[in-house]
């Protein structure tokens, strides 16, 4: 086949075009999601959280969580009242030693509580997704690794199940896979923000109280809410750079 | 050249090393994943692969493309900010082809009872009742209408309590 001057001046511009896009990289269903556009987290607004458990049983559904693990688990803090006697506290400082509970990850709520002493808040867990994350520094064979959309993620063919990342998260977010034996967490439902969905999360809770966000994203709402509001990390003094944004939280919560 | 004399066992040995590189070049080129270093010290084609995976929850862009009349209703109530699948389950396989079955109806029992169970451990404003009080006996929709729940709306189920 000849290519006229004419053709190649056309083609040119077009070649260079594309191998932009494969620069940026897209995955291979999605062709319209470039991931160099995109830096996600999730905002988690703790005074909205009721505690139903919707959102463990739909990332259970969602991606196939075994029983008894949890790639997101609800926790119920109760900080007690602090009793003073003349010799002193008879309790342990509650902001040190909160009562806090997760029956079964809080998949199927929580026990009914009458007791009006204290301050009781509902605190969901799951993936940091941590910018300067220590489990894929540590990973030995590249099998986990933070891509260019600052999502966690874990390449299970290529995960030899050796757990060294289970221990390094300082968030407790990663099993063992007790089928595929190899290590397994939240994706931040990449499946699915990928499509221009949210997280399965996100869909199913019914107060709002978690948010899927896009901190690349100019109109996002998250970035007028990180400045109006008192929005903390998990950790912070560790220095994950993690990017689950708690709003409005107890500073007993570790 | 007499500083070579006598070295031939060197060169020898030089050349098998240069010879196990060359090998190892070869093997790590074959081991070693076509998109390993893409983007970074993982295979790239993994980013695409986790992608890939099918979606279970539609999403509620999915549910009111047809259920449009329903999302009217819901949006002009308290439930406003609830998405559809957050009661009634992943329904992406429905979504996707309809005819497979009719979702099952959630009982509202249970389903209501999960969010709104009086507890002093949710937030102050939620509104809670203790379902074991609160009219224990009929169905929460004989007078809460779930996709508008509050008691002024038009009420279409039957024989509930007034």
């Amino acid at each position: 086949m000849m290519i006229t001057r004419r053709q190649m001046l056309i083609l040119l511009p077009a070649a260079a075009v594309a191998w932009e896009s494969v620069l940026a990289g897209t995955p291979e269903e999605s062709p319209n999601y470039k991931m160099s556009d995109h830096w996600w987290g999730m905002l988690i607004d703790i005074p909205k959280c009721i505690g139903c458990g919707n959102c463990v049983r739909a990332c259970q559904t969602e991606n196939d969580v075994p029983d008894g693990f949890f790639r997101t688990w609800i926790e119920r803090y109760h900080r007690t009242d602090w009793p003073m006697t003349e010799s002193g506290p008879i309790t342990p400082n509650p902001l040190i030693a909160p009562e806090v509970i997760s029956p079964d990850g809080g998949k199927e709520g929580f026990p009914v509580a009458t007791d009006e002493s204290g301050k009781y808040f509902f605190v969901p867990k799951m993936c940091n997704h941590c910018a300067d994350s220590p489990c894929t520094q540590v990973c030995p064979v590249g099998a986990t690794f933070i891509s260019p959309d600052g999502v966690v993620l874990v390449d299970q063919t290529y995960c030899l199940g050796c757990a060294y990342c289970v221990q390094a998260c300082p968030y407790g977010c990663r099993y063992i896979h007790p089928k595929k034996e190899v290590a397994d967490k939240c994706t931040l439902c990449y499946h699915r923000i990928t499509k221009g969905l949210t997280t399965a999360c996100c869909e199913a809770c019914p107060t709002g109280a978690r948010q899927l966000v896009d901190l690349k994203n100019p109109n996002d709402p998250i970035h007028a809410f990180l400045k109006t509001h008192v929005v903390q990390v998990l950790k912070p003094q560790m220095a994950t750079g993690a990017k689950l944004f708690y709003n409005d939280l107890d500073g007993s919560v570790r | 050249m007499s500083v070579f004399k006598d070295a031939g066992h060197l060169f020898r040995f030089a050349g098998l090393f240069v010879l196990a590189f060359l090998v190892f070049l070869v093997v790590r080129h074959y081991i070693v994943p076509k998109s390993f270093g893409q983007y970074g010290h993982y295979r790239g084609a993994a980013i695409g692969e986790i992608a890939a995976r099918p979606v279970k929850f539609a999403g509620h862009e999915a549910c009111e493309a047809c259920h449009s009349d329903v999302a009217d209703k819901k949006n002009s109530g308290k439930h406003a900010h609830v998405n559809c699948e957050a009661c009634h389950g992943a329904l992406a396989s429905h979504a996707d082809d309809p005819s497979t079955g009719k979702p099952v109806l959630p009982d509202t029992a249970v389903l209501c009872a999960r969010c709104h169970t009086a507890s002093t451990a949710k937030p102050k404003g939620f509104p809670q009742v203790d379902p074991a009080n609160h009219y224990p006996g009929p169905p929460c929709e004989s007078c809460h209408q779930p996709h508008n729940p509050g008691m002024d709306a038009p009420k279409t189920a039957t024989g509930g309590a007034k």
